[in-house]
């Protein structure tokens, strides 16, 4: 029982035994932890949900987490529970006349978030559409892959979180699992999800992903700096999501999302809504701007815009 | 305290005796349970990747199952409200076996729940107080609460009203009766919040309908109650329980009329999306005619349809209705094509396309049937179990012995050939003292 996933495996084998015995035991209690799993299975097993932790509560958690994970991927990995900065509602500007449908955002992502390498889990989807139907998602190309992008006739448009300042998945999350933070981001506390995916029938842009198996994340691409709303591995079967990088833009100095970073035209812009002389409002102002599906009024913080 | 050890010891042992029919079946279903179960191992272990559930159509065959079995459970009401509203003993004297259905069925839709979650291990988050119950926002939380709610609520009557059976009490009325009279509002609410769930999303135009509910409720009263009539007819035919054919009758007419709502309702829909034609219309499409090539459930829908409609001819014209062969046909044929129209057929085109358009084509694996089969099997199970010790109780044939400590049980068969049968009621009719349960 030297890891988590062991141990999660010892868990299951013992409650099979135990079930194998006798199927009247109840299928229900097959999935808790065996009862000579260690501490820290129970530990994770009663955890609280995150907003409730108090300060020592949240200390032993946190450094929980950093054991597991860092005798899992074999570094040292440090999960971070920073709060929001205080005046800060963080924007995100896409510049349609520049995207080029790379889909370097996409992994830049996986690599920085730790999403799954197999299956596969992308927390930005690059639609390829067409010059003459405009932006009309029922003509989108999801999969595309020409030699070369961008395809004459055609232009791109990423999508991932939206970051709904009315956001319809965490209002419908029967535990309160999924909430927005007050710098506008909206997380999920993998610990406490139960998977049930309502959040993301309720979600209108595609944004949320589920864990159907325990994802693979090669020890070697394992992004150690982590933040326990973000980018830390997840476990099987819940729900997780874009937090605009909530592991580095919440840092001071803070950093900018991988996806924007990456972006080798420009397209992509990241920062504070309530900065008034901010690159955000600027083009908020200035711009051609628009929101997807404005009608649902769940209100991104996303904008899509044309700077030419 | 005593009693009621005393009473479940007799249950016990009523349960385990039966005919040879009785005994295959039994052992049928819980070798399909054990199935189900060994299968819901492997999904524990491998995760909900056993299933064809994927991020685009992310619930599918165990949520279609669910939401048809909440109708099922809803549909006692038809009987409870001519028996105790109307007053009407014909069905008084059935409205029971109704909610032993209902109990059953609800138990299956919490079955199908716990095995479509990711962390089933994460129950007790739901528990309001230990977790967090996020209740009033979440329409899940809703359906947690009024499921349960009508869980204990049929169970406590069907349980109190047996067991004073069994101990030849008449059961209390001032008790029985408000319970009775609220399971009514309950059986709505159980409908009426899970439609709300699809309901409220706007991200989802195919359920973002406001006739969704009453569609919901109206197919409800033909598919519980059309299984109610199969197993009554099984009943009266295989046990020592009579039932009035004007019973059956009237539970068959009722079902016509809510068919007519349930056709008329969806042609409104199908009015209402094909003449506006916006691009909300493409899950319909779906539904009906295949989008871009993908027309996983176009066969299924149509045969739904063409059964509804023909069950619905069927209840509607009296010389059909009464024929026995006819019912029995139009109760099959309802309740395939509700179960068709009502699970899968209202999930998946709230996935298909998804809501950035692209269309990912469901259709459940060999292991999501094998877990499905064994949660009916459970339901049934629990069923039979129910039918096993209420039936005695109701026909006298098992009840408290003359002591006042033991049990008697009359009835060691339950399930008989037509011709046995005939020969065991044609007996007992000779001894009175059997019959006493019968007029309480």
């Amino acid at each position: 029982m030297s890891n988590k996933s062991q141990c999660d495996k010892h868990a299951f084998q013992q409650s099979r035994r135990k079930v194998l015995k006798g199927l009247a035991a109840g299928v229900g209690a097959l999935a808790l932890p065996a009862p000579n799993a260690s501490a820290s299975a129970w530990e994770a097993f009663f955890q609280k949900n995150f907003r409730e932790l108090d300060r020592d509560e949240l200390k032993q958690v946190l450094a929980r987490l950093e054991s597991e994970y860092s005798k899992e991927y074999g570094k040292d990995v440090t999960v971070k529970a920073t709060l929001p900065i205080e005046g800060v509602k963080y924007g995100y500007g896409l510049d349609l006349s520049r995207c080029i449908g790379c889909r370097r955002c996409v992994y830049a992502c996986v690599g920085e978030n730790n999403q799954s390498r197999e299956p596969q889990i992308h927390w930005i989807r690059v639609l390829q559409l067409n010059k003459e139907k405009g932006v009309a998602l029922e003509y989108a190309e999801h999969y595309y892959n020409p030699e070369e992008v961008p395809v004459e006739g055609h232009f791109y448009m990423p999508v991932q979180c939206q970051q709904c300042e009315n956001p319809p998945c965490t209002k419908v999350c029967p535990v309160q699992a999924t909430w927005q933070e007050n710098d506008g981001i909206v997380v999920v506390d993998y610990n406490w999800c139960i998977g049930c995916r309502y959040c993301m029938a309720a979600c209108p842009y595609g944004a949320r992903h589920f864990n159907w198996t325990k994802g693979k994340l090669p020890k070697e691409e394992m992004n150690p700096e982590t933040h326990y709303l973000g980018n830390r591995p997840r476990p099987t079967g819940v729900v997780e999501k874009c937090t605009f990088c909530i592991q580095r833009t919440r840092e001071q100095p803070g950093r900018y999302p991988a996806c924007e970073e990456i972006c080798p035209v420009g397209a992509r812009k990241f920062g504070n809504l309530l900065d008034p002389k901010g690159e955000m409002r600027y083009l908020i102002e200035n711009k051609r701007v628009f929101i997807l599906k404005e009608d649902l009024n769940t209100q991104p913080k996303f904008f899509y815009f044309y700077a030419t | 305290m005593k009693n009621i050890w005393n009473f479940f010891k007799g249950t016990l042992v009523l349960t385990a005796r039966g005919s040879t029919a009785y005994y295959c079946w039994v052992a049928g279903l819980i070798v399909l349970m054990v199935i189900g179960a060994l299968t819901y191992l492997v999904q524990l272990n491998d995760g909900l990747i056993i299933t064809n559930m994927r991020d685009q159509v992310s619930w599918g065959f165990y949520i279609s199952n669910f939401t048809f079995l909440v109708g099922v459970a809803a549909a006692a009401v038809l009987l409870v409200i001519p028996a105790y509203v109307y007053n009407w003993k014909p069905i008084k004297e059935i409205a029971l076996l109704g909610e032993l259905l209902a109990v059953s069925a609800i138990v299956m839709c919490l079955l199908f729940v716990t095995v479509d979650i990711g962390r089933p291990d994460r129950f007790w988050h739901l528990i309001p107080f230990v977790g967090i119950l996020n209740f009033p926002q979440s329409l899940l939380a809703w359906d947690v609460a009024v499921l349960n709610t009508y869980l204990v609520l049929n169970l406590t009557i069907a349980v109190y009203y047996l067991y004073n059976l069994y101990y030849r009490r008449e059961p209390n009325k001032k008790f029985m009766t408000p319970l009775l009279l609220f399971s009514i509002p309950a059986a709505i609410s159980i409908h009426t919040v899970t439609a709300f769930l699809y309901n409220g999303l706007g991200a989802r135009p195919f359920w973002n309908a406001s006739i969704l509910a009453p569609r919901f409720l109206a197919s409800a009263f033909c598919s519980g109650p059309a299984f109610m009539i199969l197993v009554f007819l099984m009943i009266r035919r295989y046990t020592r329980f009579q039932i009035k054919d004007e019973a059956i009758q009237k539970i068959a007419e009722l079902i016509a009329y809510a068919m007519f709502i349930n056709l008329f309702l969806l042609g409104a829909e199908i009015f209402k999306e094909y003449y506006t034609g916006t691009i909300h219309l493409a899950p319909m499409q779906y539904l009906l005619q295949g989008l871009h090539g993908h027309s996983a459930l176009v066969p299924w829908i149509w045969t739904a349809m063409l059964f509804n409609f023909s069950a619905f001819m069927i209840f509607l014209v009296p010389d059909t209705r009464r024929n026995n062969t006819t019912l029995v046909l139009g109760c099959v044929l309802i309740f395939i094509g509700v179960y068709i129209e009502k699970g899968m057929g209202l999930v998946i085109p709230g996935f298909v396309p998804d809501v950035l358009h692209e269309i990912y084509e469901y259709v459940p694996t060999g292991m999501e049937m094998a877990l499905a089969i064994g949660i009916w099997a459970t339901g049934l199970f629990v069923f039979t179990m129910l039918l096993r010790v209420a039936i005695p109780i109701m026909n006298g044939d098992f009840h408290v012995a003359d002591d006042g400590v033991g049990f008697h049980i009359g009835d060691n068969m339950f399930f008989l050939r037509r011709a046995d049968r005939d020969r065991l009621v044609a007996d007992s009719d000779e001894e009175p003292a059997t019959k006493s349960g019968k007029n309480v």
